[in-house]
Order: structure tokens, then C-alpha cells, then sequence
């Protein structure tokens, strides 16, 4: 028996967390959730349709051939981006000056507005006036990415690889960084070649850096908008339709609502599974020493 | 194994070193003999992992030569030296097993299968290691995982020297002590040349039968413990070895006589005559004080009770002077009076004793 109420009053200070979390992200999502399960023909008409948007989602072609496209834009992003940014920072001088340029060198294109990174390379990449087109074909070889799909398609990854690969680079940097220079000396010592000391030091050592980049770059390359549309718009056809573009023609092109909101959901989900698979299987050593 | 002579050695870190204090280490000679437990003892930043480091390949000297019995060495890189080395903070291959880091360097060098088995099993057995083979090295304790980087270098039948560079710093107190002695047993059962560095004065005295005492870059005495304690060579020495360090008094000297607040001293080595200007200093052991009947007249200060016997704080004028007296000895009531052992009182000019070996 204290004797004492208790006292409220904390909540109060608690509230500003719940109502700014509220706003900009329960009561948007909770939005797309009600969206999901509902038709409407505009006038702010709703009617319950239950399930219906996401059985027609998961069975419509369109979007298997989105998320299809989808899977292998990361795959092939991640695939260059993790080892050439390993390779990048392994190359970089470790101390002085130059190691300070290098790495400004490298946290500039990260510094950029994704909108004007698409309409740089938009730019750069048309065939007619643009360096990189022109050069192409002056060279001899039939380049427009505004028609041809595979053009399109390796405008996209070279954009993606110069935008992002960065920051693979700044994190493996910063793991290889932290090595204590005794690893290097003993591994000389043990007379292991450049390749072992990669194997069982750096590698082993930038583990958790690089899993933090396996999965920032797996997130965002899956969320990649901005400038795939700015370079692209998801043609010629929909050949660079990637998921989000898809996304947003659905919702805001045909104003599709309930579908658009059952297709975001879907995919936000799909995010959230792969992310954790990706998490389970790089932490499974450390959960079993 | 290998004799280790270091040949006019000297080490700056900047290109173009001018002044006396560009150099990291200061040139000196030195040779350690084949199979002999060494030390290199000295406050941080004395150059001892600096020297270390020479000797094992991963620092080129500025001048000078480090030769490996016959064999000049200076410029060949760690891997063809044949040596070992044991780092302040254990590095074991994270990601492999016990048995695997052992074989590691054996398999680098192309040693045939059967023969990496038979060293690793063996050298495992040594350090107690047998039964972990098949875990893996980031599991271990800081002393295991030591345990393995000293294995990675005894499993080598070619070592010409092992290195250890402050190896029992990240180890646990009461660890601390059981591998030192696994050390100590290591180098008697093998008799490979090894080198300690250490800024601790018990693990060099108790590992070492040869102590090299460095200060700032230069090698001030190198010589056994026993050396060490009794005949210092320099008041440095006096001072970093020995609890509590040697007592240091001003002093003068003149016609062959040195004199402390006008007290004449007896002297373990006479020097016939001393540096002109130089600062003069005699210095005493509190081991080689003693309350007399006559002498010098102090006043006491301070008792430290310190188990088997007491360290005792005298003043005379502004001057301290310590002596250790046994648990059981009465202490002088008043008017007490210190005698200096003739034979470890020494007189130090600049910081250098003067005079030859005591005799």
C-alpha cells in the first residue's frame, strides 16, 4: 500500500513520437490498407470489395512480368555494385591525401538529386546529341535506348552502378579501415598470399559492412523510381517497367486505386521478406559460434 | 634458431631526420645469442616496438644492419626471415578452425599434408590446445586466441625467432601468470632465440635472462636482472626498475671524493674524474640503506607496511630518501641516522654512472 495514484502525466511527453509515427506512417499505410479492399469510381464512391484486388494482383501477368523484371534489375545491380565496390575500395590508398580525394571522388555522385542523375544520364545517353549515344554510335555500333530494350536496359544498370556503387565502396572502406594493422603483419609473417589475406582477413572483417550495403543497395535498388523514370519511363514498351514505375501508372496513370493500393502492399511485403531472408542467411555463422 | 646481431643500428620515421630527437631509435649495437630468452623493457613509446619491428622485417632501418647469424637480413621481407611473432592484441583467422590457423603457415609454405597434421597436433598438445582443434578461433578466450597466434609461430620447425610485442596485455591477471610460465617452459623445452617486449619490469625480469632497458629511443643498459638491480647503469634504470625505484640525491665531487649535503660517500666504483658541468647524482637502492649508529642524520617521514618489509620515507633538509626495513627491525625513535652500502652506491654524472665495474 503506497498510498500514491500513480501519475499520467508522462504521456504527454510521449505524445509528439505517437502522433508524428502516426501521421507519417501508420495513417498513410493504414490509408493504402483501406484502399486496398475497396472500389471506387471517384466522387469519393467506395464499395467493400474484400480480397478481390489482391487475387487479381497476384494472378495478372502484368505484374509477374514487373516483379520478373524487378528480381533481375537487383540482381544484376547487386551482382556489379558489391564486388566492384570491394574491388574499388581494396584499390584505395589507405592514409595521406589522396586517400581524403578518393573518397570525396566517391561521395559525390551520392551527393546528387536522383532526379538529376536520370536526366544527366538521359542526356548523356541520347543517340544523337548525347556523349555517351553519339560516341557509341560514331563508333559503329547501333545505340537508342529509347527504342532498343537491351540499350535501355544497360543505360539503366551503367546509371545505377555509377550512382550507387559508392556507397558499397564507403562502408567496405570503412570496414577495411578498422582492420588493426597486426592482421597484415602477421598474415605476412605466415607468408599468406594477397589473395589469403582477402579470404581470411578483409572479407571476414568487412562481413557486417558489407551486409548493411548487400541490403541498403537490395532495398533501394527494389524501390528504384526517381531515375528510372526520369531516364526511361519504363519504356521503350514496358521493357524497364520495374515494379515501382508499374506501380505508379496503375495509381495515378488509371487511377486504379484499390489495385495500386494491393500491389503496393504486396510489394512491400515482398521487401520485407527478402530483406529478412537476406539477414537470416548472412548472420546464420554468427548465431552458431 | 638463430644468433641476432644488430650492426650500427639506427631508425627515424620522418624521411629526413635532423635534429638528435627525429630519431625513433638511436644508434647502438647489440647481439642477442642464439637461444636466449631477451627483453625489451621501457615506457611506452621508448622505441622498443620500433626496434621489434626492425628485427622482424616489417620496418626497413634508416641506417645500420640487422644480421641473422651470418646472414645479412636488413632487406629481406618478414616471410624470408623465418621468424615469428606475437602481437599486443591476438590475431587469430576469425573465420577458420583452431587446427586450421595452426596449419596456416605450414600450408602457405607447401609443407606436405601429413606433416602440417603431425606439427599441428603436437604444437596443440604444447599449449594445451589439443582438445579445441576443431573449434573455431573466434570463439576462444584473449589467452587461447594468444595461445594460437605463439602456435602459428612454433609450428614452424624453421623459426629463427620468436617475437612477442606486450603479448599478456588484454590477458586476464591470474591468466597472465600461467602463460608466462608456459612461456618460460615453452623456451626451455625448445631453446628457440626469443625477444619480450613488455613495459612491465616483473614479466621482463621473470621471462628474460637478458634485459635490454630502453628510454627514448636509445638502449640505456642491457644486462641480466640481477645486473639490472645491483650495478645500473644509468639512473633511469635506478628509477623504472626496482619498487621502490633507487633513491637519487644531488651530489659533488672533488679530489676523488663524492659528497652529498657535505656527508663524504663510499662508492662501489671510483671514477677518477667526473664530466666538467655535468649534473651529478648519487644513487642507492632503498634495498642498500640502513638506519646506523652515525651517518647521515634524517627524520622520518612515512612507514608503507608492505608485507615482509616496510618502506620507510626519511627526509634530510628537503631531501627524501627510502629504505626497506625488515617486518621485524625496530625503528630508530629519534635522531635516527642512514648508512649507504658502499658496494651499490654509485655516482651518476648526466644521468651515466661513473666509474668502472665495482671489483
Amino acid at each position: 500500500m503506497s498510498g500514491r495514484t500513480p501519475n499520467q502525466k508522462a504521456w504527454w511527453l510521449v505524445m509528439p513520437v505517437v502522433l508524428l509515427v502516426a501521421f507519417n506512417a501508420v495513417i498513410p499505410l493504414m490509408t493504402v490498407v483501406n484502399y486496398s479492399v475497396q472500389e471506387t469510381f471517384g466522387d469519393n464512391q467506395f464499395f467493400f470489395e474484400g480480397v478481390t484486388w489482391f487475387e487479381q494482383i497476384l494472378h495478372s501477368s502484368r505484374f509477374h512480368d514487373a516483379l520478373e523484371r524487378q528480381l533481375l534489375f537487383t540482381a544484376i545491380v547487386l551482382a556489379i555494385e558489391v564486388p566492384l565496390g570491394v574491388a574499388i575500395a581494396l584499390a584505395m590508398p589507405r592514409s595521406g591525401a589522396w586517400s581524403s580525394v578518393c573518397l570525396v571522388l566517391m561521395a559525390m555522385p551520392l551527393l546528387i538529386p536522383w532526379n538529376v542523375v536520370g536526366a544527366m544520364w538521359n542526356i548523356f545517353a541520347l543517340p544523337d546529341i548525347g556523349l555517351l549515344g553519339h560516341s557509341l554510335n560514331a563508333l559503329g555500333f547501333d545505340y537508342n535506348f529509347t527504342r532498343q530494350p537491351l540499350a535501355a536496359w544497360s543505360t539503366l544498370v551503367a546509371m545505377d552502378v555509377w550512382h550507387w556503387t559508392s556507397l558499397v565502396v564507403l562502408l567496405a572502406y570503412a570496414g577495411l579501415s578498422a582492420i588493426p594493422t597486426a592482421f597484415y603483419q602477421a598474415a605476412k609473417i605466415d607468408g599468406a598470399s594477397a589473395w589469403a589475406v582477402f579470404c581470411y582477413i578483409q572479407l571476414p572483417k568487412m562481413k557486417r559492412v558489407l551486409m548493411i550495403a548487400v541490403l541498403l543497395r537490395f532495398m533501394d535498388s527494389f524501390m528504384i523510381y526517381t531515375e528510372a523514370i526520369v531516364l526511361t519511363g519504363g519504356g521503350p514498351g514496358n521493357s524497364t517497367s520495374l515494379l515501382s514505375i508499374d506501380l505508379v501508372k496503375i495509381a495515378l496513370g488509371q487511377f486504379d486505386l484499390g489495385p495500386a493500393a494491393a500491389m503496393s502492399l504486396i510489394y512491400f511485403l515482398i521487401i520485407l521478406l527478402l530483406s529478412w531472408v537476406f539477414y537470416a542467411v548472412m548472420t546464420r555463422d554468427e548465431a552458431q559460434s | 634458431m638463430a644468433r641476432i646481431s644488430l650492426k650500427n643500428l639506427r631508425h627515424s620515421y620522418r624521411p629526413v631526420p635532423s635534429a638528435e630527437s627525429d630519431w625513433a631509435l638511436k644508434r647502438f649495437e647489440m647481439t642477442f645469442p642464439d637461444g636466449s630468452a631477451n627483453a625489451l623493457l621501457g615506457p611506452s613509446g621508448c622505441g622498443k616496438t620500433t626496434l621489434l619491428n626492425v628485427i622482424s622485417g616489417l620496418l626497413k632501418p634508416s641506417e645500420g644492419s640487422v644480421w641473422f647469424d651470418d646472414r645479412d637480413v636488413t632487406l629481406l621481407p618478414p616471410d624470408a626471415r623465418q621468424i615469428a611473432q606475437v602481437f599486443q592484441f591476438p590475431v587469430v583467422y576469425d573465420t577458420m578452425s583452431v587446427y586450421d590457423n595452426l596449419a596456416f603457415p605450414l600450408r602457405n609454405r607447401g609443407v606436405a599434408g601429413n606433416e602440417v597434421d603431425r606439427r599441428v597436433r603436437e604444437i596443440a598438445e604444447m599449449l594445451d590446445l589439443g582438445d579445441m582443434l576443431d573449434r573455431k578461433a573466434s570463439g576462444l578466450t584473449a589467452d587461447g586466441k594468444q595461445k594460437i597466434s605463439l602456435g602459428r609461430g612454433l609450428v614452424r620447425s624453421d623459426v629463427n625467432v620468436i617475437m612477442f610485442d606486450e603479448p599478456l596485455t588484454v590477458i586476464d591477471p591470474e591468466l597472465k601468470w600461467r602463460l608466462r610460465s608456459k612461456l618460460k617452459e615453452l623456451h626451455r623445452r625448445l631453446g628457440i632465440t626469443m625477444i619480450y617486449v613488455t613495459h612491465d619490469q616483473t614479466e621482463a625480469l621473470t621471462f628474460a635472462d637478458s634485459v635490454v632497458v630502453m628510454n627514448d629511443g636509445q638502449v640505456v643498459q642491457a644486462g641480466t636482472p640481477v645486473d639490472l638491480f645491483e650495478r645500473p647503469q644509468h639512473t633511469f634504470v635506478g628509477h623504472f626498475i626496482g619498487s621502490p625505484g633507487m633513491n637519487l640525491l644531488p651530489a659533488t665531487f672533488d679530489g676523488g671524493v663524492a659528497r652529498f649535503a657535505g656527508h663524504a660517500l663510499r662508492l662501489g666504483a671510483n671514477p677518477a674524474t667526473v664530466p666538467a658541468g655535468a649534473e651529478l647524482q648519487i644513487g642507492v637502492r632503498p634495498e642498500f640503506v640502513s638506519f646506523a649508529g652515525s651517518g647521515i642524520p634524517v627524520s622520518i617521514e612515512k612507514v608503507a607496511d608492505a608485507g615482509r618489509f616496510r618502506v620507510v620515507e626519511t627526509r634530510h633538509g628537503e631531501f627524501s630518501i627510502r629504505l626497506l626495513v625488515g617486518e621485524d627491525m625496530p625503528l630508530p625513535s629519534e635522531s635516527a641516522f642512514l648508512q649507504f652500502d658502499a658496494a651499490f652506491t654509485y655516482l651518476y654524472a648526466d644521468g651515466w654512472r661513473q666509474g668502472g665495474e665495482p671489483g
